[in-house]
């Protein structure tokens, strides 16, 4: 097995709570050392030795909610294609969306997500099976089965599930089996037409509006059903300080809930929509700058545990359209790291706790390997070069959709090298 | 008027809204609109400013009175006028939309006029063709030159803007005619109320340079200009409204609600007006009605915008 010393790197494991100048070193697909006292430890001949210069090494980033085309839109995305972007943007592991065509929410589709993974992606990648099949809304999938055959969690997807007597039934049921539910609220009458955040900004462009209260209103509903289920809940992706106001009360009564928020939702706001700009027609929609610095302080506190990229390939012909017409989603995933350095280079959110929660928590709540730099841990690490300076130009993109909300965007920090199982997967 | 040498240039290549106009800009307009009325009074009406140019009205959504209001403006210009209607029916809007630009733009025009039931269409077409667009109703966003003939309609009657009090009253909510006159009326200083129940009010109104008011009795009190504006019948049934009997009640205009406002007070509408719905025949046929005047100036306005877009000292780089 070959072996790759790291020296001189600036390692940063919130797993540890370790953030020093050491050493690490992988052996096969996994770290064996790793931290200061690494740093005069012998290693064997033949060994390939990397002096990092001072640049970071982290662990691989988790990213807990990506859409991928695959089944049924390879030509949005690929689980190779999403692999090759993820690797770039120094994300080792992804947990997939169900939101496919056909939907993820029978073993055989999640076998076949694990099978084209295992033979075209270079990352990890971990299916989410659907809540209810077909992600209908009524009927529960099999979440026994499903989790047998390699589902880390079940989510409704893009989708809320309004009946509150099936939602109760799966948290209850998904206790049983040991599965997290995540959920992304916006009630679907409440926040039906809407297209973009509701306020002053929608009002001039006479587009309408989703009010705050249409997240708020399922996913308070769906935290009193978790705390009367005893179930965890992860409230997918929040986006208002109402939600994380919510979110705060309910661990503080001791819900077992954890809650997520896109990428999106912590580095853009409303005002970025502009003269309906298409690429930033989201769901949560971009709210206003007040709920953007809620979210920064939420992540910051610990309210929110962990940060996704919301990764949502579509293609030209369906945003280059009318605002209220356009697909919704952006992707994410080769932007997410150098985006997510905003919070740390703003001096908002402290690196630790930063790549705790991109890295580290969601590992942790979802079950996945990673997300450590301990001696054992699978070799799934990047190196960092936290304050290189680089312009998002859609030509560089790997994904198969050029879909970014940080197009021309100026970044600070980049991935030099990403590794998974040991295996370097993209370097610069 | 024919080669307006006396007119500043406009400019904008496009006109897509209000939003973006100086007052300057303006008032440019309303003095050439000016100068066509007269010459749309005369026997002979037929200039040849555009002579040789192609204008394409391109709607999506059906509007017999916008659309023919667009077309005898550009024949009375002396320009090619072709009318495209494009139902809007099973095909995706959208698709057809940049899809039916692209084809038309392929054909030359000079001046493409368009109407589409989503906010923001006409913006994106101005940045996919080659020629200057205008917006003729972008759902529920803009209609600038409605809020252009307004304006002139009222400016000839009372003189000036500056000061006058406006009420627009009704479903403010779904209307871009309500967005283009807003800021309109506000650039010219006019002082801006609007009167609907709260659910046919935009969330933020009360920050969009405009007292509003839920109350016809309170809004329309010592009010110079009433505008009424149109109630769609899909939201007339329980939706946003109970009912048309009760909608009429509170905000329909009749002769004794319209007594809170100026006795001189001017009643207009942007048509096709819904008659006992939100206004009744009494004060639309009535002496202080002002609504035909508003479809004669509605053509001038159109003839001046287009005059405006395509001067000839822009050197056709708006074609």
């Amino acid at each position: 097995m070959s072996v790759t010393v790291f020296t001189n790197a600036r390692l940063v494991d919130p797993s540890r709570g370790l953030d020093e100048i050491g050493t690490l070193i992988v052996d096969g697909e996994n770290i064996v050392a790793s931290g200061a006292s690494a740093q005069n430890q012998g290693h064997p001949d033949g060994a390939s030795v990397v002096n990092c210069g001072g640049k970071a090494i982290l662990p691989g980033l988790v990213d807990s909610r990506v859409f991928i085309g695959e089944p049924g839109a390879e030509h949005r995305e690929t689980i190779a294609s999403a692999g090759r972007a993820a690797a770039a943007g120094g994300v080792t592991s992804i947990i997939m969306m169900p939101d496919t065509s056909p939907v993820i929410d029978d073993v055989a589709l999640v076998e076949f997500v694990l099978r084209t993974a295992r033979e075209t992606s270079c990352v990890n990648i971990f299916p989410a099976a659907a809540i209810t099949k077909g992600l209908a809304g009524h009927e529960m999938s099999e979440f026994g089965l499903l989790r047998d055959a390699g589902a880390v969690m079940v989510t409704e997807g893009r989708h809320t599930i309004a009946d509150s007597l099936v939602m109760r039934r799966a948290l209850t049921y998904a206790r049983d089996m040991d599965m997290v539910i995540s959920h992304s609220t916006q009630d679907p009458d409440l926040g039906s037409s809407g297209v973009m955040n509701e306020g002053l900004l929608a009002s001039w462009l006479g587009l309408p509006g989703i009010p705050r209260e249409a997240e708020a209103i399922p996913l308070s509903r769906d935290l009193m059903l978790a705390a009367l289920t005893q179930s965890r809940y992860h409230a997918a992706e929040i986006s208002t300080a109402m939600s994380s106001a919510a979110v705060k009360r309910a661990k503080d009564e001791g819900t077992r809930a954890t809650a997520g928020v896109s990428i999106n939702n912590l580095c853009l706001n409303e005002n970025d929509v502009g003269e309906y700009r298409t690429f930033f027609r989201l769901s949560p929609p971009l709210r206003c700058e007040e709920d953007r610095l809620a979210m920064v302080e939420a992540v910051k506190d610990g309210t929110i545990d962990v940060i996704h990229s919301a990764h949502d390939p579509q293609d030209v012909d369906t945003k280059r359209l009318p605002f209220s017409d356009a697909a919704v989603g952006a992707i994410g995933l080769e932007t997410f790291l150098s985006a997510a350095l905003r919070l740390y280079h703003s001096g908002d959110v402290p690196l630790l706790r930063l790549v705790e929660a991109l890295s580290t928590a969601p590992a942790r709540l979802f079950g996945l390997p990673g997300g450590s730099l301990k001696p054992g841990a699978p070799a799934d690490l990047i190196l960092v070069d936290l304050d290189a300076p680089w312009i998002v130009r859609e030509e560089n993109i790997r994904s198969l959709s050029k879909n970014t909300s940080f197009e021309e965007a100026r970044m600070q920090g980049r991935v030099l090298q990403t590794m998974v199982a040991g295996s370097t997967v993209f370097t610069t | 008027m024919t080669d307006a040498p006396g007119f500043p240039l406009f400019p904008h290549p496009h006109l897509l809204g209000i939003k973006g106009l100086s007052p300057a800009d303006i008032e440019l307009l309303l003095e050439r609109a000016d100068a066509a009325v007269a010459i749309s009074r005369r026997p002979e009406k037929k200039l040849a400013t555009l002579r040789g140019r192609t204008q394409i009205n391109l709607f999506f959504e059906a509007s017999t009175r916008t659309q023919s209001s667009f077309e005898l403006a550009g024949k009375r210009l002396g320009a090619d006028v072709m009318n495209m209607s494009v139902a809007s029916s099973s095909t995706k809007k959208g698709e057809t939309l940049l899809d039916t630009a692209m084809t038309l733009n392929a054909m030359r025009p000079d001046i493409l006029v368009v109407r589409h039931s989503a906010a923001g269409a006409a913006a994106l077409l101005a940045q996919k063709v080659g020629c200057s667009v205008v917006n003729a109703g972008d759902g529920a966003h803009e209609h600038p030159t409605q809020a252009l003939l307004d304006a002139l309609t009222i400016r000839r009657k009372k003189g000036s803007i500056a000061g006058l009090v406006v009420a627009i009253c009704g479903d403010v909510l779904h209307s871009r005619v309500a967005r283009s006159n807003i800021l309109l009326l506000n650039a010219l200083g006019a002082r801006v109320r609007v009167i609907a129940p709260s659910t046919l009010l935009p969330s933020g109104i009360g920050q969009m340079g405009v007292e509003p008011f839920t109350k016809m009795g309170e809004g329309l009190a010592g009010a110079d200009v009433v505008m009424m504006l149109r109630l769609q019948r899909e939201r007339m049934a329980g939706t946003f409204v109970p009912s048309v009997r009760e909608y009429f009640r509170f905000f329909g205009l009749d002769a004794e609600k319209l007594k809170a406002a100026k006795e001189d007070a001017l009643v207009m509408h942007p048509g096709p007006m819904n008659r006992g719905v939100e206004i009744a025949s009494e004060v639309a046929d009535g002496p202080q009605s002002v609504i035909q005047e508003q479809v004669e100036m509605g053509v001038a306005v159109r003839m001046a915008v287009m005059e405006a877009l395509l001067d000839p000292r822009r050197n056709g780089d708006g074609a």
